[in-house]
Order: structure tokens, then sequence, then C-alpha cells
């Protein structure tokens, strides 16, 4: 299908008429595997469709628009509940990296089946011993004629147990200081001696996994960007990052967002109680400010001026949004926040939402992380005094463990 | 929507920019602040050349009335430079609130007298709705305008009236036997009483107004109408001043964190001080992207307005005053002192997040305007 030649409001009717035909209605009580396949249909119709990779470079299979249709195609999605969950870090981080850094035969490889949903990727960066400090981390990538051997340990890696690449931060040089000696790779995460064993969070569930590389071989084509240059391929993909969870759509069905807190209420018949209404408004100004930040980047972006480090301040202002809402939910639910009937479905969905609040405040970089972002690369405020920027990475003390 | 300033947007911040920048300086607005320059309560001769030279008054009255036709978001650009330097003039009250109240009515007579002199700064206007023991949102009921020997005369007690000491006229809300309806009072009229108020922001000045027997000239239009639509308008302009004084105080304290060392160190490189600096730029970044959003809705969307406007107000006054406050503190001695200017936008932030509304009314206006 071709969108040539449409004006936006031609193109929004189309996403309309597309998305209120082929967005499955409800995926409730679907086990993983089921809603994976769910998923992925969804992606490769929304592709066939032109309606995947909006803004992306059309001669890797983007659709080269502007931001005006991204922005056409978000408001429109923002009335439905997309499946789209297992593409997220392909889409916002991954892909976005590859665009930027990747060469033409890596982008030709791997943008059109990312964009589709064939291939799902993930992030190996976080250790346990390299959490905001991703740069002190220990897997260790070492040459073998032309390729390469990964040996280590990720973890808090989201859809490992799904993906079919990683983009990998591994140590290539422990003789130079932390930040110097990086390399990105792409890993096939179904090659020999690449393990993914889940990991339980605090809700119950395992969204994550850690992930453990025994002698895996890399070709010398899988580096993105140079080699020892991973810090900035880093950098880079930490900014798509930021932007894109600070960007994200929130789902309608959320039980923290404003809407369904609305409608809670109303159900719980305190929805004109002042104190509940004051609560809920403040939500949603809380909601819609960062809604409207993250338009007016998106309108900078297209005016020429890209978001750079701002995208920290749609990442904590996110995390803060939920904190916010967490505080409106308990005025709104009252007691069935803390106990409720065996069949009071939302209620359980919102004792989960609760629980998984904290995840916002920690995982793409915790708030104080995002604060010192601001900080530093924004206001110009000075770091503070690194005990390790310029020594060796193999005289420093690491994590909670003592390197041999 | 349209959430960035276009090309001519962004030259008339610069040129208002540096125009306040040598003309109202933080000596100049001490001057006026103290009474040691001019005794009118503002800067007359800085308003004069703002409405001539600069044509920046009469910003969104139509040209038929000598005004430049722009829009609201011109007009909070210039908003937002008078807040960024507490420039002590009467635009709130006569560039705002005056014209927006003579453009909302329906009274043609008094639009083409009176519209012309405001854009040109001959006269100061001033609006008058709350009351003693009440607030801006519970408007109008003790005063009252009744008709006696053949003429309307206005009995009662106006408050917090901005800029109501200095103006020429003043456009009064108050009951009538058939209803609200607004008044036009001239300034020097007979049995008005003008009292300034003793006020928190010494930049800003508010009045009590009490009439006895006051001649009045009713104006025609909706009553009810011309409040809400003039109340959304000068919401949206406040939250324009706020947010450039916003950008102000996280500027002085970003600066000051750069320069100041204690134990070894400038202070910014602590975590403490750097997250405080943090935190309020995320604040402007929000408070001025819900303002950017409300200024276009008054110009391009005003079925979105009422809400855009309280959503503004919701998010812009309290992050103001919270700005103002964590400057004071983060600067630490010097920052409560006269001397520093910190505390001028603290008492400003203040007043202005209470000058239409507490915090607890603006958010039940918001969660009206959403249906709740």
């Amino acid at each position: 299908m071709t969108l040539v030649g449409q004006s936006i409001e031609e193109f929004r009717g189309t996403v309309r008429a597309w998305l209120e035909a082929n967005v499955p209605t409800s995926t409730d009580g679907l086990a993983p595997g089921e809603l994976l396949d769910v998923a992925k249909r969804f992606q490769a119709g929304l592709y066939d469709a032109g309606l995947a990779g909006i803004t992306w470079p059309a001669e890797f299979g983007g659709q080269g628009h502007t931001a005006a249709e991204q922005q056409a195609l978000d408001e429109q999605a923002a009335r439905f509940d997309l499946p789209t969950s297992p593409f997220r870090i392909g889409m916002g981080m991954c892909g976005p990296t590859l665009l930027d850094l990747g060469t033409p035969e890596q982008k030709a490889r791997h943008i059109r089946p990312l964009l589709r949903g064939e291939e799902i990727w993930c992030q190996l960066f976080s250790e346990p011993g390299a959490g905001s400090d991703v740069a002190s981390l220990q897997a260790r990538a070492s040459r073998d004629g032309d390729a390469w051997v990964v040996n280590g340990q990720k973890v808090w890696t989201s859809g490992a147990q799904w993906s079919d690449f990683g983009a990998l931060l591994a140590r290539t040089d422990p003789d130079v200081p932390k930040h110097r000696g990086l390399t990105m790779f792409i890993v096939d995460m179904h090659s020999p001696g690449v393990t993914v064993r889940p990991l339980r969070d605090m809700t119950g569930r395992a969204p994550f996994n850690e992930v453990y590389f025994d002698d895996v071989r890399l070709p010398a084509d899988a580096v993105i960007g140079e080699v020892d240059a991973g810090w900035q391929a880093a950098v880079t993909m930490l900014g798509h990052e930021r932007v894109s969870i600070g960007g994200s759509v929130r789902q309608r069905t959320d039980p923290l967002g404003f809407a369904g807190l609305v409608e809670l209420a109303r159900d719980k018949g305190c929805a004109s109680d002042p104190v509940v209404r004051g609560e809920l408004a403040q939500l949603y100004a809380a909601e819609r400010a960062l809604s409207l930040f993250n338009t007016r980047l998106q309108q900078e972006a297209a005016a020429g001026s890209p978001p750079g480090a701002r995208g920290s301040v749609a990442k904590l202002a996110g995390a803060m949004v939920l904190w916010r809402a967490v505080q409106t939910a308990g005025q709104v639910a009252g007691p069935e926040t803390v106990a409720w009937e065996t069949d009071d479905a939302r209620a359980g969905e919102l004792a989960t939402a609760i629980n998984a609040t904290p995840a916002s405040s920690i995982a793409g970089g915790t708030n104080q992380v995002q604060r010192n972002i601001i900080g530093e690369r924004i206001l110009g405020l000075p770091k503070e005094p690194g005990s390790d920027r310029d020594i060796p990475f193999r005289e420093l003390k690491v994590g909670t463990q003592r390197r041999s | 929507m349209q959430l960035v300033l276009d090309q001519q947007q962004q030259e008339l911040r610069t040129a208002v920019r540096k125009f306040l920048a040598d003309h109202s300086p933080p000596e100049r607005v001490r001057a006026v602040m103290d009474g040691s320059d001019v005794t009118d309560g503002y800067d007359r001769e800085l308003w004069r050349r703002l409405a001539t030279e600069l044509g920046l008054v009469g910003l969104v009255v139509p040209e038929q009335h000598g005004g430049s036709g722009a829009g609201h978001v011109e007009r909070c650009v210039v908003a937002e430079e008078l807040g960024r330097v507490l420039t002590p003039v009467p635009f709130l009250a006569s560039a705002v609130l005056a014209v927006d109240t003579l453009l909302a009515l329906d009274d043609v007579a008094a639009q083409a007298e009176l519209l012309p002199q405001l854009a040109s700064g001959d006269l100061v206007g001033a609006v008058a709705v709350a009351e003693p023991g009440g607030s801006w949102y519970t408007a109008a009921t003790g005063t009252t305008a009744s008709m006696r020997d053949g003429t309307w005369v206005l009995d009662g007690c106006k408050t917090h009236v901005v800029s109501g000491d200095v103006a020429e006229f003043v456009l009064v809300h108050a009951r009538t036997p058939e209803g609200t309806g607004w008044f036009l009072a001239s300034g020097d009229a007979p049995g008005l009483r003008r009292t300034p108020l003793r006020t928190l922001d010494p930049t800003r000045q508010l009045s009590r107004l009490d009439f006895a027997a006051t001649p009045v000239r009713p104006l025609a239009g909706d009553a009810a109408a011309v409040l809400a639509a003039v109340t959304d308008r000068a919401v949206v302009a406040l939250a324009a001043e706020q947010v450039g004084g916003m950008e102000r105080v996280l500027e002085m304290t970003t600066e000051y964190a750069k320069v100041r060392v204690q134990f070894g160190r400038t202070i910014g490189s602590y975590q403490a001080v750097k997250h405080g600096c943090a935190d309020m730029y995320s604040a402007v970044e929000q408070a001025c992207s819900a303002l950017r959003y409300a200024a276009w809705t008054a110009d391009h969307d005003t079925a979105q307005l009422p809400l855009a406007a309280a959503l503004a107000q919701v998010v812009v006054s309290p992050a103001y005053f919270q700005a103002t406050a964590d400057t004071v503190v983060l600067h630490g001695g010097i920052g409560y002192t006269w001397e520093h200017d910190a505390h001028l936008y603290y008492k400003r932030a203040k007043t202005s997040e209470l000058l239409f509304g507490s915090g607890e009314q603006q958010r039940q206006r918001l969660a009206d305007r959403l249906g709740i």
C-alpha cells in the first residue's frame, strides 16, 4: 500500500480506519506465547499497511515520512491499546541506534525485519556490578583473529526470552580507563553459549532476565560503530531510550492512568468528592503537561533541533507522574487498594501496577541519574570529581565485588 | 497544535528582552518599587515607550481600534519577558484584563472610545471583580449597580484590584436588579475611594475600591460569559508571566551554583544542589509546554481554551512558587537578603498563585472542565 501524495488529514483517516479494523479487541487471558503471536501478526500487518517506521528512512524499509505523520499516527494510536510492547526496545532504542551508527549492510540486514516485528531485539548493557555506572561493566569481548569471543553476565534484560538479537556492550580493552575500552556489538541471541534465565521482579512476574555468555563467538561485522567507541554508541542508545520511555503512550486501560482512575472513581461513587476530584485534576495536569512537553520536543525535532539530553526530562517526569498516580489511586480505590475479593480483576491489576511503579524510577537510568544528566548536560553544572576516570579499568573496584 | 514559537515570535521575544535589559534593569525595578524614582507606583516612562515605540500594549487589540491585531501567543511572549524581569508596569491590568473585558463585551461605543487609548498607553484600565472575603471566582455578590435619578450608580467594595490605584478607569463586575453586569467607572469619579493595600509583592500594586453612589456607565454584553472569557485569557497571560519568572530564577540559581564554592568545590557539583536545579528545569519545561498549549488555544481553538487555561494554571502556579522557594534556599543566606533579587520572585510567585483563586479552587475548576 502506498501513502504517497496523501495529506495529513487523509493519512490520519487511513490510520484510524486501519487501526479500527485491525487492533485486537482483547488480549486478556492469553498465555505469553500466544500474546507474542498476536503481537507479531499485528506488527506485520501494521508494517504492510505502511504504518510502521513512519519517520525511518525508506531505503531500509521505513516510510520516510515526517514528524507530522508520526504525530498523526501517535494521536490515533492513543485511542487504542496496541499489542506492540515486545517491539518497544527494538523500535525505540536498538533500531534508531543502528540508523545512527550502523553500516549500510547492518541497516539493510536488520531494519526491515525489526520494523515488521519478525525479529525482536533486546538491550544488553546492565550487569550485576554495573547499574547506574554502566561504563564499569565487566563482560569481556576478546579478539580471536577477525572474530570476537564474549564471556560474562548481563541482567535486567527485558524481553531477552523472546529476542532474536541484542545490542551488547562489552569490554574490549581493560587497560584503558573504563569509558574508553568498550565496544557495542550485534549479538544473535540464538548463538551457542547464550543462556537466558528469567528473573522475577517485585510484582512476581518475570518480564526480564539474566543473560549469560559462555565463549559466544561474534563475527567482525557485528561491531556497531567503532571498536572501543562503545561508550559513544551507548550514550546514543540511552538518549533514544529516554525519549522512548518518556514519550511512550499510556495504555488506555492503564490502571494508574487518569482515564482509568476517573472511571474507577465513578464506579465507586466517589467522583464527586472534592478531595478525589482535586487529586484527579492534579493527576490529569501532571500527565497532560508531560504529554505536551513530548509534543513540544517532537515539534522542535521536526524544526531541526533534536531533543538531546532533554529526553531525560520526559523520563524523569514520567516516573514522577506514576508516583502521583499511586497516591491518587489509593484515594480513589480506598481499602480495596490493599485487599479485594478474588473476582475483582481490576483491583488485582491496580495492585500489580502499584507494585511495578518503582521500576519507572530505576529502569533506563534512575531518577538520580536523570537529574545528573539534566544538571550536567543541559544546565552545564560541573560533574562530581570522579576518582576513577583516569585509571585503567583493570585497577578499579567495581560494583560490590573486588576484581581478581 | 503549535507549541514552538515561529520565527517572528522568536524575533519579538528577542526584541522585547533586549529592550527590557536596556530599560528595565533590576536597579530600575527597585527604584520604582521603593518609590525613590517615580511616585506613580509604576514606571510611567517605560510604559509609554512599551506602548508607543514597541506597540506591546495593544497587541491583541484589533487594528481598527489602534492595536496591532496580533494573537495571544504574541502577548504571552511579552508577558513572559516582563515576568522575567518583574518590570513594574500595568500590563496585566491594562493590556490583559481591561483589553480583554472590552473585547469580550458587545459595547461597540466603549470599544471604539477606550481601546485606542489603552493601546496607545494614554489610559490605564483596571478590572474589579473580587470582593472582601471572597475571591475572583466568587465574584460580584455585594457590589450593586442601580438606577438613581436617571443615572446608574454603584455601591459596594471591590478588592485586590490589580493597578486599581493608578488606573484612569475601572471596569466593574456588579449585581443589578436583573442579574450581573459590567460598569465603567472613571478613576476620579465622585464617591470612588481608592486605597492601596499593603502587598506581599512590592512590585505589583493591589487596591481596594470603595464605591458610594459612584456614577457609572453600564456596558452591553453577557456579563457571565464576559467574566469567563476574561478569566481564561488572564490566567493564560499570567501563566506566561509566571513561566518567564521561572526561567529567570532557574538561570539565577544555576549561575550561582557554578560560582559559589564550599568544601573546596562549586556547590553545583554536589548532587544535592544539582538535583534541585534539575527538578527546577524539569518543572520549567513542563510549565512552558502547558503555557504554550493554552496560548495556542486562545488563538486557534477557543473551544479548548477553558480546559487549557485551567490546566496551565494548575501546572504553572504551584510550580513557580516552588521554583522561587527553592531558589532562595539553594542560594543559602545570600538568597534571604533584601539586597538579593530572589525574594522579589518569591513574593511575585505567591501573589500570582493566589490572584485568580486558591490552588484548591483551581483544581476544582480543572475538574469541572474535565467533566469529573
